[in-house]
C-alpha cells in the first residue's frame, strides 16, 4: 500500500499505465543492492532513490577524493574526505527519506558475497576490477539473482543483464579475465566525466524494467555505447552450454588469484626500480641518462618532469630502433605501471640499464617538486 | 571489403584508428589482415600459440564467431566485424 505522501510524490509514475500504483508498489517491495558507489554507481543510486526503489543495499569502502568529483556526483566537495558510503546515503535521503538505506562498508569477499547478496532481487555491478566483477558474477550464478552489469573505459560503455533466468552469464561472454596489466584501468585509461552517467542510466532503466516487469529486457544482448560516435550498437549474447553457469558447476574461489595478481605483490629487483628523488639527484649532478616518460601527449601536457622525452608506451617499440641500447634509461608514466611495461620493451630489445621510477609522476609530485600538478 | 572496429583500450595499437578496412573472405583472414597493418595488436588479440585470447570476443555484425565457425566464419563486403574487449571499469 503506499501512503498518501508517496502518492504525491510518485504521482507521476502513478498516472503512467506502465507503472501505475501495481507498479509503484512492485518498486517500493524491491530490494536492490548496488555494488560500487562511484562512476556508475552514482548515477544509479541516486534515479533508483528518486524513482522510490524501497531498500537500496550499498557496498563501498572508499573515501571520497577530489578526483572522483569529475563525476561521481553523488558526492559533492563538502564531502572530501568522507566515506563514500556515507556521503551516498547522505545524497540519496535527501532526493528521497522514504525508502530504505542498507550500508554494507566492506570490501565484497568470496566470504562475506553471499551472505550480503542473498537478501536483495536484483545486484547492479558498478565495480572497477576484474577479481570483484568475477565474483559477483558467481555468486549471483549460484543465488539466481540477476546482475545488471555496465562498465566504461573513455568514452566507451558496455551494459548488459547478467544471470538471469535461462540467460548468459559474465563468463558465457568472458571465460577468462585479461593478465594484469594488458588491459588499462580507468585510473591510467581516464574516463570522460559524463560517459557513466549514460551508462549508469542504462543500468538503472534496466533495473527499474526488471522490478517492473516491462519493455524487453537486456538480457541476452550486449549494448556498446561510443560516446564520440554517439552511437550505440548490440551484439548478441548466448548462454554458452559449457559456462558453470549452464553446467552448475560454480562455487566460490580465489578471485586475486585467478585473476593472476599475486597475494603479496613480489618486490621488483633493486637494480629495476629508482625512486624520484634519486631521479632528481641523476638530473642535479648532471649524469649522463634518458629520461623518457612513456604516457600520453594530452598527459604529458597537464604536467611533466623539464628534461624528459615523450615516447607513448605505444610507439616505445617502434621507437626502440632509434634508441641507443648501450645509454641509460630511466622510464617513468603516471603511477608506474606503464613505465614498467616500457622498461620490459627495452629489455627484450637487449637494452642493459633501464630503470622504472618508482610511482610515476604523481610520487615525483609528492617527493620532488609538488608544482607538477597530480591528476 | 569488411571494416573492423577497433574497441577504445586497442586504438593506441593501431595509430588510434577507430576503424580499419581490411581484406580476406574469413575472419581468420580479415585479423591477419589487420594485425598485418598493425602488427602491435597481435599480441593483444592472441596469445602465443596464435589463438584469440579469451577476454576477446570477435562479432560479424551483431553475430559471436564463437557461435559460427569461429575463424573459418565467411565475411562478405559491407560485413562489420567487432573486437569486444573485456573492459573492468565502472567504480573509477
Ligand atoms: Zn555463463
Amino acid at each position: 500500500m503506499l501512503t498518501q505522501e508517496e502518492v504525491s510524490r510518485y504521482s507521476r509514475h502513478l498516472i503512467m499505465p506502465e507503472v501505475g500504483v501495481a507498479g509503484q508498489e512492485k518498486l517500493k517491495a524491491a530490494k536492490v543492492l548496488l555494488i560500487g558507489t562511484g562512476g556508475l554507481g552514482a548515477p544509479v543510486a541516486m534515479y533508483l532513490a528518486a524513482a522510490g526503489v524501497g531498500t537500496i543495499g550499498l557496498v563501498d569502502f572508499d573515501v571520497v577524493d577530489v578526483s572522483n568529483l569529475q563525476r561521481q556526483v553523488i558526492h559533492g566537495t563538502k564531502d572530501i574526505g568522507k566515506k563514500k558510503i556515507d556521503s551516498a546515503e547522505e545524497t540519496m535521503r535527501d532526493i528521497n527519506p522514504l525508502i530504505t538505506i542498507i550500508k554494507h562498508e566492506v570490501a565484497l569477499t568470496s566470504a562475506n558475497a553471499l551472505e550480503i547478496l542473498k537478501d536483495y532481487d536484483i545486484i547492479a555491478d558498478g565495480t572497477d576490477n576484474f577479481p570483484t566483477r568475477f565474483l559477483i558474477n558467481d555468486a549471483c550464478v549460484m543465488l539466481g539473482k540477476p546482475n545488471v552489469y555496465a562498465s566504461i573505459f573513455r568514452f566507451e560503455g558496455q551494459a548488459t543483464i547478467f544471470a538471469a533466468e535461462g540467460g548468459p552469464c559474465y563468463r558465457c561472454l568472458y571465460p577468462e579475465p585479461p593478465p594484469p596489466g594488458l588491459v588499462p584501468s580507468c585510473a591510467e585509461g581516464g574516463v570522460l566525466g559524463i560517459l557513466p552517467g549514460v551508462v549508469g542510466l542504462l543500468q538503472a532503466t534496466e533495473v527499474v524494467k526488471l522490478i517492473l516487469g516491462a519493455g524487453e529486457p537486456l538480457i541476452g544482448r550486449l549494448m556498446l555505447y561510443d560516446a564520440l560516435a554517439m552511437k550505440f550498437r548490440e551484439l548478441k549474447l548466448r548462454k554458452n552450454p559449457e559456462c558453470i553457469c549452464a553446467t552448475g558447476d560454480v562455487k566460490l574461489i580465489d578471485y586475486e588469484q585467478f585473476c593472476g595478481i599475486p597475494n603479496q605483490p613480489e618486490p621488483p629487483p633493486m637494480s629495476a626500480e629508482i625512486s624520484p628523488k634519486d631521479v632528481k639527484a641523476l638530473i642535479d649532478a648532471k649524469e649522463n641518462f634518458i629520461l623518457i616518460d612513456v604516457r600520453e601527449p594530452h598527459e604529458f601536457q597537464i604536467g611533466r618532469i623539464p628534461t624528459s622525452t615523450l615516447i607513448p608506451l605505444g610507439e616505445l617499440p617502434k621507437k626502440v630502433a632509434e634508441l641507443d641500447p648501450n645509454a641509460n634509461y630511466v622510464l617513468h608514466c603516471k603511477m608506474g605501471g606503464r613505465s614498467a611495461k616500457g622498461c620490459d620493451v627495452l629489455r627484450q630489445a637487449g637494452f642493459k640499464n633501464v630503470r622504472n621510477m618508482t610511482g610515476g609522476i604523481l610520487a615525483w609530485s609528492d617527493q620532488v617538486d609538488p608544482t607538477v600538478p597530480k591528476y | 571489403m569488411a571494416k573492423i572496429l577497433i574497441p577504445t583500450p586497442l586504438r593506441q595499437y593501431a595509430e588510434k584508428n577507430n576503424s580499419v578496412d581490411v581484406s580476406g573472405a574469413t575472419v581468420g583472414e580479415a585479423l591477419a589482415s589487420l594485425t598485418t597493418q598493425f602488427p602491435d595488436l597481435r599480441k593483444n588479440l592472441f596469445n602465443d600459440e596464435g589463438k584469440l585470447r579469451s577476454f576477446v570476443n570477435v562479432y560479424v555484425n551483431d553475430e559471436d564467431i564463437r557461435y559460427l565457425q569461429k575463424d573459418a566464419t565467411a565475411i562478405a563486403d559491407g560485413d562489420i566485424i567487432s573486437i569486444v574487449p573485456s573492459i573492468a571499469g565502472g567504480l573509477c
